[in-house]
């Protein structure tokens, strides 16, 4: 085991995962995320912490997993690089495990023009496969980046993300295996909803045995009304969202039903896809939804291990 | 190579030069003559704009360079016009802003913001392609700077924002590593992009006070 967090356990052990995501708050109330977790706990195995998402400022990503964690959830805290150099995400690693946190997902994160300080000036000190790898340094060799020695031990489960949806598509498969070449235990994916596409990819990512070194979740973002899968469809970059999705979406009466229905179908047939190791339901600002997603996914009980 | 400049908005300008009554201007000739933003008719135009919001206009110059040692004689050929001033308004780059100042003891305030180092793509639209790091990578990606040319400055490849060989930050900024990645492919090096790209040594960018470089015979 390299942190014997729960969500490295259950993948170990082989059964198919269940992660899901908790936003901290735009302020400073705990029992929000005390809410999330308590609503998350039985129906997952971790819950990823975002870190400042799509640039909008909100509780830091440490602070909320503390809190999930003191819920009985084991987080994944996420490290963007946009905001911060070498030497705070490293003092931040730091603080994470001495503070019992053991997942850690790194991401380059979304361009600060999305979000509420968009004069910010951004860091990208380091890229999100740079800080794979230096995260595997810190543990495996207890190394800073400088060289210099860490003292005690750095049990961490290093996460990282995989799209591939984006461009140029051969790419990403390059792309991945720099991750787990860097060091990445996990992947997450980007929201699927292209299945077909995303098969392509998973075919192509077995062919070159990566599911093999690494676990590989299925990302799922439920939608929850006809609008939202608009947006999503026309204005999130990197996400692929069919037209027929988004006209079930608008032809449905009872939208957000149809949308934990669509969620749930995505993930049978995501189960069904060779190399995949489980998924990662982000349901933002609708974690009161994961319950019964995973429920009607046929993935309740979470294993206890 | 040019240094590309615009003028800063009149009402900035305004403000910082609300103190003064008397202003002498100063024009590049070089970057900011072909950008339009420091030329000679550039220069009178500003003329008549401080004029018109009530200040004197001492006289003015468009020095041939403005970041050159000879902008010290230009200056000592108008001395007397700049002396009856309280300030002087310099329409070139941060350069010849900094160059005036070392040969002026009158209050120097720029017009322009300089914006970067680029080249003229096609006639009139003008690229930064280098943010001079001190730490060169192209031989990694196909003479193309990653470091200017993506939003995030990643070296290892697109992040999950390149849709269409377009930036996630707007459809109108071509996605650097799209372009990386169709010219090591057309050169049959696409193995390159397979390597990690090690942790760079900021030092020789903007870390440590002023760059500075001593050449020996």
């Amino acid at each position: 085991m390299k942190a014997g967090t729960n969500l490295e356990k259950v993948l170990e052990s082989g059964m198919f995962a269940v992660t899901a995501e908790a936003g901290p708050p735009k302020g400073t109330s705990a029992a929000v995320m005390q809410r999330k977790g308590e609503a998350l706990r039985h129906c997952c195995d971790a819950a990823n912490v975002t870190d400042n998402q799509t640039a909008i400022v909100r509780m830091s990503s440490l602070a909320g997993c503390v809190l999930l964690k003191q819920q009985g959830v084991d987080p994944v805290m996420q490290i963007v690089c946009r905001d911060r150099n070498r030497i705070a995400i490293q003092s931040d690693v730091l603080g994470a495990i001495a503070l019992g946190i053991g997942n850690i997902l790194c991401l380059s994160g979304d361009h600060q023009k999305f979000g509420n300080h968009p004069t910010a000036k951004n860091v990208f000190d380091i890229d999100s496969i740079q800080l794979i790898q230096a995260l595997k340094n810190m543990r495996d060799e207890k190394k800073f980046l400088c060289d210099e020695e860490v003292s005690g031990e750095v049990p961490m489960f290093i996460g990282a993300a995989a799209n591939p949806y984006a461009d140029p598509f051969e790419f990403r498969l390059t792309r991945l295996a720099k991750k787990v070449k860097a060091g990445a235990d996990f992947i997450q994916t980007q929201a699927v909803y292209d299945i077909a596409k995303f098969a392509k990819w998973m075919k192509m990512v077995t062919d070159r045995g990566l599911d093999k070194e690494t676990h590989i979740l299925a990302g799922v973002i439920p939608i929850k009304s006809a609008g939202m899968a608009r947006y999503m469809r026309d204005y999130v970059s990197g996400v692929s969202v069919p037209d027929e999705i988004v006209s079930r979406m608008e032809q449905a009466k009872e939208t957000k039903e149809e949308g934990v229905r669509l969620a749930v179908e995505i993930i049978e047939q995501l189960k069904e896809i060779p190399g995949i190791h489980g998924v990662h339901i982000m349901a933002v600002g609708w974690e009161d939804i994961v319950p019964e997603i995973v429920e009607q996914a046929g993935l309740l009980p979470r294993p206890v291990l | 190579m040019k240094t590309i400049t615009a003028q800063k908005p009149f009402e900035e300008l305004s403000e910082a030069l609300s103190g003064a009554e008397r202003i002498y201007v100063v024009g590049c000739g070089t970057c900011a003559t072909m950008l339009h933003t420091g030329g000679k008719s550039e220069v009178l135009d500003m003329k008549e704009k401080l004029e018109a919001a009530g200040k004197k206009v001492t006289g003015w110059m468009v020095i041939p360079t403005a970041c050159d040692e000879l902008s010290k004689d230009a200056l000592g050929e108008s001395i007397q016009e700049i002396e009856q001033a309280d300030c002087i308004l310099v329409m070139a780059c941060a350069f010849g802003v900094q160059t005036v100042s070392l040969y002026s003891d009158k209050p120097v305030y720029p017009a322009l913001n300089t914006l970067f180092v680029g080249k003229e793509e096609t006639p009139g639209h003008f690229i930064e392609v280098c943010m001079q790091c001190g730490n060169c990578i192209l031989a990694r990606t196909a003479g193309i700077c990653p470091l200017v040319r993506c939003a995030k400055s990643l070296l290892n490849g697109p992040c999950g924002g390149s849709v269409d060989g377009k930036c996630e930050v707007s459809p109108d900024i071509p996605c650097a590593w799209q372009i990386i990645y169709d010219r090591l492919a057309a050169l049959g090096q696409l193995d390159k992009l397979e390597e990690i790209v090690p942790i760079r040594d900021w030092s020789t960018s903007r870390e440590g006070g002023p760059r500075t470089i001593i050449i020996s015979d």
